[in-house]
């Protein structure tokens, strides 16, 4: 167990080191990630002065402001970069070979790899995020929530970002039957885009019935993806709480058990029919 | 009991074959021809512990395909095979502990930073503990001429250089199986000449069992005494260096020296002519005549030195592969279930 300790620390630092190498890559990805937003909240602006309306499916103007800070925040954790094109790349060149030879776990590998950017990320991002935040505190029109609903957001958080990592990390094991797959991945980032609540609050869905009671909301509920950004926010914004946060919570480390087994399958499956490419 | 048991080993790869041209691009879009690839055809092998045995062949005969079996990289198709008694597609850690693999096209160190970090890691992974670490790691620097180049970014170092480095990596937890996969690729004559003598002089320390794969006669003529010849994905020779030339090369090269630069013009009577720079002429001349023919133009002219060899190690190999492809030929002639190549 020690030395297990020992040896994920160490790759843990070693992966801190060499996220620091290339510092204006690193400087330059850790600031634009806020472009994006500013781009939707002028859009949502846009929106709400067309329509000459307070509300929008239960949203003010500022409300949707505060989601999107806090989306932004969930998509920092739960976003993954690069990490199912890597395995896909390494499976292809033949780099994953070192982790079939060599004690260790392909997938813990990657884990701490991931962790240690993440926490590189936030210890830079943590100014930046602290001033926009504080410069929008009138947006948070509800205040900021009590402790408990703080950690059981920062819960969902932790769980978003272990959801985002395997569900990405089983995609990438596609690479042992598919060699290419830049297609499946943009498809995948295209529903995570709708579906995660990144580019809209999903309960605005609500009002889109499907069937009988079933409106297009509850349907978008039985999915993973609404745990990489609109989980976490709806926990910050008491938009989910009780019981109901109690059960979201659950089903959300379901469905992170879930996708540890499925990537940790996949894997073992996608070895057994690795055929060893790239010489 | 032997150290490596391989038996019956067979690794089968199912290929998309696709004819030339756009139409069949659109019609691979619908139906896919595939063909079954044999890179290993039923190989048996024992290897003793302490030995330094050279897998030779041409490209696509399965040498690097039995190394990837043997280091659990990939799965047989058939057979079995057992590494210091383990099964090494299982990959246990407790085998893994036990070998190491280098691959002289792939890099298995942290590009980014300095190789000494990837050796810390080896370190924790392998469970060294840090007094081994320490000395293995000085004697590794001491041995390769490493001093200096442990705190420079991968990247940064010469081939040559980070071939070194990955020796050292796979050296540090004292693997007790090394598979060596063409580790002289692309690399200059000195660096080449310096991985060979590292070698040689570890292995006769250690006396750890190596495989290794090299397309360079000389990384085989200076280092092993074992020699393995696949091709077609099946094993053609298994013994000595010297027992190769034995058995594959039916001739001898004869070079003489004419005293007064007379040089006979019937040289051909005698054996192939090689080559004539006056006074100086070689020969090919079947072993089983040698001595006769010697004996006559000894006898018939005047000849200031002689000297009678065997031919070089590359030409007796490359005859033995185009043995091997001649009866691939035969075989695919006689109505092919499968292709053999990768």
């Amino acid at each position: 167990m020690y030395d297990r300790v020992v040896s994920n620390w160490t790759i843990f630092r070693i992966a801190l080191e060499e996220r620091l190498v290339y510092r204006a890559d690193f400087a330059m990805g850790t600031l634009m990630r806020f472009l994006p937003i500013i781009t939707q909240i002028f859009l949502w602006q846009a929106i709400f002065l067309s329509q000459a309306r307070d509300q929008l499916a239960g949203y003010r103007y500022k409300d949707f402001v505060a989601y999107y800070l806090l989306t932004m925040i969930a998509r920092a954790f739960s976003s993954m970069p690069g990490l199912a094109s890597g395995i896909v790349e390494q499976v292809r060149n033949g780099e994953i070979k070192k982790f079939l030879i060599q004690p260790i776990d392909l997938l813990s590998f990657l884990l701490l790899g991931r962790i240690a950017h993440k926490c590189t990320y936030y210890a830079i991002a943590i100014l930046p995020f602290g001033l926009v935040f504080f410069l929008c505190r009138d947006y948070f029109m509800d205040g900021f929530p009590d402790g408990l609903t703080f950690c059981a957001f920062l819960c969902s958080l932790i769980m978003g970002f272990m959801i985002g990592f395997f569900l990405e990390a089983a995609i990438g094991m596609i690479g042992f039957w598919l060699l290419e797959v830049s297609s499946l991945l943009f498809i995948y980032m295209l529903f995570n885009f709708f579906l995660s609540g990144h580019m809209f609050p999903l309960d605005m869905l609500k009002d889109v019935q499907l069937w009988g009671d079933w409106s297009c909301f509850d349907l978008v509920k039985l999915l993973p993806l609404q745990y990489l950004a609109y989980f976490p926010a709806a926990v910050f914004l008491k938009k989910v709480e009780g019981l109901e946060l109690i059960t979201g919570l659950c089903i959300e480390a379901g469905w992170l058990v879930f996708f540890i087994i499925f990537a940790r399958c996949t894997f073992r499956m996608g070895v057994r029919r690795y055929s060893g490419f790239g010489g | 009991m032997s150290i490596i048991e391989i038996e019956n080993l067979t690794k089968a790869y199912r290929v998309y074959r696709k004819k030339e041209g756009l139409a069949a691009s659109v019609r691979g879009l619908f139906r896919r021809n595939y063909h079954d690839v044999m890179a290993v055809q039923g190989i048996d092998l024992n290897v003793e512990q302490g030995e330094f045995v050279a897998f030779l062949g041409p490209n696509g005969a399965g040498k690097t395909t039995t190394l990837k079996l043997l280091s659990g990289v990939i799965n047989p198709t058939a057979g079995t095979a057992r590494v210091m008694g383990h099964v090494p597609w299982k990959r246990e850690n407790a085998y893994r502990r036990r070998f190491a693999l280098v691959m002289g096209q792939k890099n298995q160190l942290w590009w980014d930073l300095p190789a000494l970090e990837s050796f810390r890691l080896h370190e924790q992974i392998y469970r060294i503990p840090p007094d081994q670490f320490r000395k293995g790691l000085d004697e590794l620097v001491d041995l390769l001429e490493l001093d200096g180049l442990l705190e420079q970014p991968v990247r940064e170092l010469s081939l040559g250089e980070r071939m070194k480095m990955e020796l050292t990596a796979a050296l540090l937890h004292s693997p007790e199986v090394l598979f060596l996969d063409e580790p002289t690729i692309g690399l200059d004559v000195i660096a080449q000449h310096n991985i060979q003598q590292f070698l040689k002089f570890y292995q006769e320390q250690r006396k750890i069992t190596i495989l290794l794969t090299s397309h360079y006669m000389k990384d085989v003529a200076a280092l092993c005494r074992r020699l393995v010849i696949i091709a077609h994905g099946k094993i053609m020779y298994d013994g000595s260096l010297a027992g190769i030339i034995d058995r594959f090369s039916g001739h001898k090269v004869v070079t003489l020296q004419f005293a007064e630069d007379r040089m006979p013009d019937n040289l051909d009577t005698y054996g192939t002519v090689l080559e004539t720079v006056a006074p100086k002429a070689q020969l090919r001349i079947p072993r089983n005549v040698v001595a006769q023919q010697l004996a006559t133009m000894l006898a018939k002219y005047p000849v200031e030195d002689v000297s009678v060899e065997d031919p070089p190690l590359e030409e007796v190999i490359a005859e033995v592969f185009s043995q091997a492809n001649r009866a691939a030929g035969a075989e695919m002639a006689e109505g092919p279930s499968c292709t053999t190549a990768s």
